[in-house]
C-alpha cells in the first residue's frame, strides 16, 4: 500500500512567479517569504515523496462560469500551465499520476462525493508555483494529482464538507496498491481580499489560530460557515479550504498524529498574508 | 418553496453568488477570453467592437471604459476574471486595492504592512 508521509501548505500569489523568474529571492521585500522554504527543502530531500496530491483552486484558467465544478479531480498524463493573462511566465507542464487519479476518483464517488473528472486540465499558478517553491532546482521531479476546490463562485462547499472530502482523498491514497510515498500540498490563502471597499483585509490573529489548529485540533475550522470564514479571512482567504482538505487527508491510516516540520507566516506579499506549513505524519 | 434567510452583510464585501454570476456573465466571459494574447491584442485594437462581440451591457461597458473596479464588481464582475482585464494594463493588486479603497498606492501598501505588526 502507498505511504502517506505528510502535507505542505503554502500561499500561491502570482507575483511569486515573477519574483522567481527575476531571481528576487534575497530582495528585502521577498526574503522573509522565501527564507521560510529551506527547512522544507531539506525535509523533502530526506523524505523523497514520489507523488504529490495538490488541493488548490483554479483562478479562471481552466474553469469558466459556464461549468463550475465544486470538486474536480485531474486524471491526465500531464497538466499544462498556460497564459493566465497577467503576464507571469508560463511554466513547464506537470506530469500526472493517472493510476492514483483513478484510485481517488473511484473512492470519492463510492463515498458519495459527486465529483468532476478531468482528463484534460490546464493548471494555473496555484498548482505550478508551490512545486517551484518546494523544488527550486530544475524541473518538477514528482508527478501530481491536482484536486480543485471551487472558491470562485458561491455557494462554496462547507468547511465541514471539505474536511470530509480531504479525508476521503487520504483514504484513497492509503488504499492505493503501490509502494510509492505520497505527500499532499495545500495551495492558497491565508487571509486576503482583492475586491470591494474591504480590499486589503488581512486577519493575522485568525490565520495564526488556524495554523495552530492544524497541529492540535484539525477540525477546528469546520465549526465556521463559509460566510463566517469569508468575514474572518476575506473573499480569497477562503482558499484556506485547501489547507483543511490537506490536513484531513493526513488523518487516515496508521497514526493520526502529525509533527510540525516547519512553519512561516509573513505579511504582506502582494495583498496577502502568506502562510507556510510542513507537517510530517507520525504513527 | 423554502426561502433562505439573507446572510448578514460583511462590510465592503459582496461574495460572488448566483445573482452576481447571472448579472456578470457577459463581462466575465470577455475577461476569461483575455487568457489569450491574441484576444488581448484584439481588445486593445478596438475595445468597443470587442465589447459588442461579447454582448456587454451598458453598465458593464461603461465600467470597462472607466477601468473602475467597484463599478465592474457592481456590474457582476468576478475578481478572478477581472484580474485578467487589469493585467492588460499592467495594474497590480495594490493599484486595484488603492483604487477601490480611495487610498493612494503607498497608503494602501502601508495598510498591508501594518496588518503584519
Amino acid at each position: 500500500m502507498a505511504k502517506i508521509i505528510g502535507g505542505l501548505g503554502t500561499s500561491h500569489i502570482p507575483a511569486i512567479g515573477g519574483a522567481i523568474h527575476k531571481g528576487l529571492q534575497q530582495d528585502p521585500y521577498w526574503k522573509p517569504f522565501f527564507d521560510g522554504f529551506p527547512p522544507i527543502h531539506e525535509w523533502l530531500k530526506a523524505q523523497k515523496p514520489d507523488v504529490m496530491v495538490i488541493f488548490y483552486n483554479d483562478h479562471g484558467l481552466n474553469f469558466f462560469l459556464d461549468k463550475m465544478p465544486t470538486f474536480a479531480v485531474g486524471a491526465a498524463p500531464q497538466y499544462v500551465n498556460s497564459d493566465e493573462g497577467w503576464g507571469i511566465p508560463s511554466l513547464e507542464p506537470l506530469k500526472g499520476e493517472v493510476d492514483l487519479s483513478w484510485e481517488i476518483i473511484n473512492h470519492l464517488v463510492d463515498k458519495e462525493f459527486d465529483i468532476t473528472t478531468c482528463q484534460e486540465l490546464l493548471v494555473d499558478h496555484a498548482c505550478s508555483l508551490p512545486l517551484k517553491l518546494f523544488y527550486p532546482e530544475g524541473n518538477y521531479p514528482v508527478p501530481v494529482v491536482p484536486v480543485c476546490i471551487n472558491t470562485v463562485q458561491f455557494p462554496l462547499p462547507k468547511a465541514h464538507r471539505v474536511y470530509a472530502f480531504g479525508r476521503a482523498v487520504g483514504e484513497a491514497v492509503a488504499a492505493w496498491d503501490s509502494s510509492k510515498k505520497v505527500a499532499f500540498i495545500a495551495s492558497g490563502g491565508l487571509s486576503h481580499q482583492l475586491e470591494g471597499t474591504r480590499a486589503g483585509f488581512i486577519n493575522k490573529d485568525f490565520d495564526l489560530k488556524f495554523m495552530e489548529s492544524l497541529l492540535t485540533n484539525p477540525e477546528w475550522a469546520t465549526q465556521f460557515s463559509i460566510h463566517e470564514l469569508v468575514e474572518k479571512t476575506g473573499t480569497q482567504g477562503i482558499e484556506l479550504l485547501a489547507w483543511l482538505a490537506m490536513r484531513a487527508a493526513l488523518t487516515v491510516g496508521e497514526g493520526a498524529g502529525v509533527r510540525k516540520v516547519h512553519s512561516n507566516y509573513h505579511i504582506p506579499i502582494s495583498n496577502t498574508a502568506t502562510g507556510l506549513l510542513a507537517l510530517e505524519k507520525v504513527s | 418553496m423554502a426561502s433562505r434567510t439573507p446572510l448578514p452583510q460583511i462590510p465592503g464585501t459582496n461574495p460572488f453568488d448566483g445573482e452576481y454570476a447571472k448579472r456578470g456573465y457577459a463581462l466575465n466571459k470577455m475577461c476569461f477570453s483575455f487568457n489569450s494574447a491574441e484576444n488581448r491584442a484584439e481588445f486593445l485594437k478596438d475595445e468597443e467592437a470587442y465589447m459588442r462581440k461579447y454582448g456587454l451591457t451598458e453598465p458593464q461597458a461603461a465600467a470597462i471604459r472607466a477601468k473602475n473596479v467597484l463599478q465592474l464588481l457592481d456590474a457582476g464582475g468576478n475578481a478572478y476574471y477581472l484580474a485578467k482585464f487589469a493585467g492588460i494594463f499592467g495594474l497590480d493588486m495594490q493599484d486595484i486595492g488603492a483604487q477601490q479603497t480611495g487610498m493612494t498606492k503607498d497608503e494602501f501598501k502601508a495598510m498591508l504592512v501594518a496588518a503584519g505588526k
